[in-house]
């Protein structure tokens, strides 16, 4: 890893982390014990064989280790930059145990950038068919499973409501943490497999709901783009957004250059975001680039954030105050937001999933004086098209209902990602879309 | 890239085009609308879809800001970027006896469309358009030609009947009450003239118009309060029960960005960012 100093990144938008040249990827591949029961490969959620991509690199042979990491993974270069690697293939790593694990995410991550810069090898397609398959949603899990049946030689459409491909990578995670232009790559490689994909199409709407089923199978890849908000006093004022909003207006919409573009964003001077996730982190440091003074207020402790680990880190190292055990009461001001009173919490008593449970302490309540409060509590799929489709089945949360292959309780429609999880990570997303993409393959070669 | 196949001027900054966009217009029903983007900079407005034929979709919109304006700069043949729509809940179109449909200026553009279905699903309808004066009155004609009567207004009396909608609507609710009213318009209008049908217990319906971004429900930037609930006008509406609907804190929300849209009209007209005329 190689970051770019806190003092300078936080005046632009440039990449924090620029990466690993060869020779440090060949010696940190060098390092690897090559074990025979590779503990990383069990942390992977796609089961990469990572001890196998690592001998490649350190024997110089890019071009095969890439190959390798794609047979499981399509979008190498997103997940090598996002994946919660501690808690996944470096958090099972041997080496973890004494010593630092291997950073499979940087290699990973180096490769997929070797391999943009020295050009993209086209998998080999099969044989055309005459199927049509519709993928709603173009995030990581609709890119997927579309490029996965598509090389299978389907024909496949993408819808996607917005204007520009690529879900969360392309209006939620920030610039800083996933330059556009490797989304960008990773989306004309879909494209090139003969993935058509049509924007500005709202599924349900633009496409009703008669039509859709006239496809030959369906994948629902629709995302968890619904935001909560936290239900407190004062939340409906002028300053107040989500962390999609407010991330959307940036990242999509590039507020940040204001007036050049035409979309208006609150700066803010002192913005307060509430959560610990990677949303909230992310909401946090773009305000920070646009110049605020910035307070992240989070109700358990700093070990209990969702985050992932060098996220959290960065945002402290970019000057963002973290206020743990710290949950808001109500938003203050007269239609325009003045600050936000907060209640310190008490963490003594472990929750059933044994994290300590947070309960207010009462008479502990402060204010933050703020002009800007992003809200980053979560975010659950969006009902629209759900709603629409008989005889789908949704749980408790509105995810919707799937077998282990991905399946509803709809014939023909396969639903993978967010939509089916709830809000969770890249990589999972890729992974369910990967299996729904097999089964629907399974299910239209067979018939 | 969606082409304007005709544009024209309808009154003093209230403009007409017409647009294809086959994925909006197939489907569009009465009370939807779109959200357009103009170019790579541009942003995202929503506008109601006023008007459909075949692969065309018809906007109307009043200039008030950068986009607005920049819209209206278009002429047949040019090109938007994006379209995408049609968006919102369709307008509730059923038999409901007499309907009373009231538009106040910019805002009578959405009514021909919903006044047509609600004709085909048997009802009679009656029509009030109001305007500033005689100059801003939009749609005459066609609101003639699908109402069964039509009563106009405006506030200095240069035609039709002096004063604001909210006179007739009155009026009518006093001497034949009707079994349901639409009123739309600016928020402010909306709030009073809605509040005319309530004593008399008339359902009555209101068109939103707070600030949104995508249309499609993930962003919140759209929310409103009916009932004493927050609602996301962009899925949820954009029509709502008048009576319930919190209009203080949609015009409060309307005012989001009233600084940025001085700063941005100034960066666009390089005058001195007052709103006024290009
Ligand atoms: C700010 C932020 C930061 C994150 N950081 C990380 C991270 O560091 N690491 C990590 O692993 N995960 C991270 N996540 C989570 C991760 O991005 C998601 O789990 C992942 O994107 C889910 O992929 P998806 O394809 O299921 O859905 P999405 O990426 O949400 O894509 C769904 C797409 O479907 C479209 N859509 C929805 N409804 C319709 C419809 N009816 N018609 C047409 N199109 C429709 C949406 O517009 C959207 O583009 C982050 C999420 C956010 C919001
Ligand atoms: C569902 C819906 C339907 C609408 N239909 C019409 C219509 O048929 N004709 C018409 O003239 N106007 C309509 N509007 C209002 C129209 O969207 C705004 O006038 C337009 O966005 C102004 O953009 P601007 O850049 O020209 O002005 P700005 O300078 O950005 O703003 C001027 C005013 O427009 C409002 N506004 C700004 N941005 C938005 C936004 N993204 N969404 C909503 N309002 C905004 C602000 O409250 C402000 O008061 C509708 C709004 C909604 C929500
Ligand atoms: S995909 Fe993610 S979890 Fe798997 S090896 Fe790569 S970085 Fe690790
Ligand atoms: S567990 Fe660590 S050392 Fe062992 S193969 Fe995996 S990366 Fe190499
Ligand atoms: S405009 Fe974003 S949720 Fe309605």
């Amino acid at each position: 890893m190689s970051d770019r100093p806190a003092d300078l990144r936080v005046h632009d938008f440039e990449e924090v982390d620029s990466g690993i040249p060869a020779e440090e990827a060949i010696a940190e591949a060098a390092r690897c014990l090559q074990c025979k029961k590779p503990a990383c490969v069990d942390g992977c959620p796609v089961g990469i064989d990572i001890p196998g991509f690592i001998r490649c690199i350190e024997d110089g042979d890019f071009r095969s280790a890439i190959g390798i990491i794609k047979e499981s993974n399509m979008l190498p270069a997103v997940c090598g930059r996002v994946c919660p690697q501690e808690v996944q293939c470096e958090g099972e790593c041997i080496l973890g145990v004494k010593d630092k694990p291997i950073a499979i995410g940087s290699l990973e991550r180096f490769l997929a950038d070797w391999e943009r810069e020295n050009g993209i090898e086209i998998p080999e397609l099969a044989e055309k068919r005459s199927e049509r398959i519709a993928v709603v949603g173009s995030g990581p899990a609709g890119l997927t499973a579309a490029a996965e049946l598509a090389r299978n030689g389907f024909s496949v459409t993408i819808f996607e409501a917005f204007h520009e491909p690529g879900g969360v990578l392309t209006y939620g995670i920030p610039e800083f943490r996933l330059p556009k232009e490797v989304v960008q790559a990773e989306i004309s490689e879909v494209k090139r497999l003969g993935v058509e994909i049509r924007t500005n199409y709202l599924v349900g709407r633009s496409l009703p709901v008669e039509e859709l089923l006239s496809y030959d199978a369906i994948i629902l890849a629709t995302g968890a783009g619904l935001p909560a908000f936290m239900g407190i006093p004062g939340e409906n004022q002028i300053g107040v957004y989500s962390a999609n909003e407010f991330l959307t207006r940036v990242n999509l919409l590039h507020a940040d250059a204001f007036p050049h573009h035409d979309t208006p964003v609150k700066k803010g001077r002192s913005v307060v975001v509430i959560g610990g996730g990677n949303v909230a982190m992310d909401a946090a440091r773009v305000a920070k680039r646009m110049g605020a003074d910035v307070t992240l207020v989070y109700r358990r402790r700093r070990e209990d954030m969702p985050a992932r680990l060098v996220e959290a880190h960065h945002a402290e190292e970019e000057g963002i105050r973290f206020l743990c055990c710290t949950n808001p009461t109500r938003i203050l001001g007269e239609g325009t937001v003045t600050g936000v009173e907060v209640v310190s919490m008490d963490m003594c008593e472990l929750d059933d999933s044994g994290r300590p449970s947070a309960k207010p302490i009462p008479g502990s309540e402060y204010i933050i004086p703020a002009d800007v409060v992003i809200e980053a509590i979560g975010q659950s799929p969006n009902p629209l098209l759900i709603r629409m489709i008989e005889g789908l089945v949704r749980e408790k949360k509105g995810n919707l209902l799937v077998d282990e292959s991905g399946k509803t309780t709809v014939p023909k429609i396969y639903a993978a990602g967010d939509v089916a999880t709830g809000a969770a990570t890249v990589i999972l997303a890729m992974g369910a879309a990967k299996t729904a993409a097999d089964a629907v393959c399974r299910m239209l070669t067979e018939e | 890239m969606y082409t304007i196949t005709a544009a024209s001027a309808l009154a003093e900054n209230v403009y007409e085009a017409w647009i294809s966009a086959p994925h909006v217009s197939r489907h569009a029903e009465a009370g939807q609308f779109l959200v357009l983007r103009i170019d790579e900079t541009g942003e995202r407005i929503p506008l109601t879809i006023s008007g459909v034929d075949g692969d065309l979709v018809r906007i109307i919109f009043m200039t008030v800001g950068t986009t607005t304006r920049k819209l209206a700069a278009l002429k047949k043949g040019d090109t938007i970027l994006d379209v995408v729509g049609p968006l919102g809940q369709p307008t509730e179109v059923k038999r409901y006896g007499t309907c009373v449909l009231v538009g106040g200026g910019v805002g009578i553009a959405c009514l021909p469309i919903i006044a047509k279905a609600l004709k085909t699903a048997g009802n009679t309808v009656i029509g009030i358009i109001g305007a500033r004066n005689k100059d801003l009155l939009i749609l005459e004609d066609e609101m003639q030609s699908v109402c069964d009567e039509l009563i106009i207004t405006t506030d200095d009396g240069s035609y039709g009947i002096k004063g604001f909608a909210a006179g007739p609507l009155k009026e009518i609710c006093e001497t034949r009450p009707p079994d349901a009213v639409w009123v739309i318009g600016p928020a402010i209008m909306m709030k009073v003239t809605s509040g005319v049908t309530k004593p008399f217990g008339i359902r009555t319906f209101v068109s939103l118009n707070p600030i949104m971004v995508d249309g499609t429900g993930m962003c919140g930037s759209c929310r409103v309060v009916v009932g004493g609930e927050t609602r996301f006008a962009c899925v949820d509406g954009p029509e709502f029960d008048a009576h319930e609907v919190n209009f203080d804190l949609l015009m409060s929300r309307q005012r989001f960005y009233t600084d940025e849209e001085k700063e941005s009209a100034a960066h666009h007209t390089g005058g001195c960012g007052c709103g006024g005329h290009h």
